[in-house]
């Protein structure tokens, strides 16, 4: 499945300075693991271990993944990922 | 330094007042590449939290989207201390995702949800660096 990754301002240093990047898969973590072989170290900054990275938001079609299945969410061509840092703090 | 309007930081200070004692979080958007902070934004704090906050996810992509669409950025960046200084926590440097933004930071703890003194600074956070800025308000009506 090929889908649109729009990818935040933080994290272009990986992308060229692209906003958005191509990405293929059936499931979340495979569009992450096709982005990270055109554009190695990304996929560092947005999983830790099993899971998304705590302060980074994943949605698919305007969708917050962690109401979906996370890595597994299952991807559907033309679907658009958008990554976004949380804004946090304490 | 931050220049804002009287009536933006008057707004900022107001939600701060108002979700106290949770932190209260938002952005003031602006045109990009104008550094000026025009458009007031009170976003969810989700973790409903006197230590912590988080920008509510949906919202934060409805906000995101519609600053792309109107060709702005987030200017400024604040949250509430409501028990501490209006300096950055350690948590807020760790997380800190926007080397352009302008953090502002307000305490409520000695004003709590009344009127009263309120701390209003504003920092830069690039790479885990905290610098403060000066604050220029510019008075209503000029």
């Amino acid at each position: 499945m090929a889908v649109e990754v729009r990818i935040p301002t933080i994290l272009r240093s990986y992308t060229g300075g692209a906003k958005a990047v191509d990405g293929r898969g059936d499931t979340l973590s495979e569009v992450i693991e096709s982005v990270e072989a055109g554009h190695p170290g990304i996929r560092e900054r947005l999983v830790e271990g099993a899971d998304l990275r705590r302060f980074i938001n994943v949605y698919v079609n305007d969708e917050d993944v962690r109401f979906l299945h996370g890595l597994a969410t299952p991807i559907s061509d033309g679907d658009v990922v958008v990554v976004l840092p949380a804004v946090a703090g304490g | 330094m931050l220049t804002i309007a009287e009536e933006v930081r008057d707004q900022i200070v107001a939600h701060a007042r108002r979700d106290h004692p949770d932190e209260a979080c938002g952005i003031v958007a602006g045109p990009a590449g104008t550094d000026r902070p025009e458009r007031f934004v009170a976003m969810t704090n989700a973790e409903r939290s006197p230590t912590f906050f988080r920008f509510d996810s949906t919202e934060q992509l409805a906000v995101w989207r519609e600053l792309d669409d109107r060709d702005e950025v987030p200017v400024v960046i604040y949250h509430s201390h409501t028990a501490t200084a209006a300096y950055p926590s350690r948590t807020d440097v760790g997380l800190a995702a926007e080397p352009d933004a302008h953090y502002v930071l307000v305490s409520t703890a000695e004003c709590g949800n009344d009127e009263g003194p309120t701390e209003f600074r504003s920092f830069r956070i690039v790479d885990g660096v905290v610098t403060e800025e000066e604050v220029e308000v510019i008075p209503h009506g000029s």
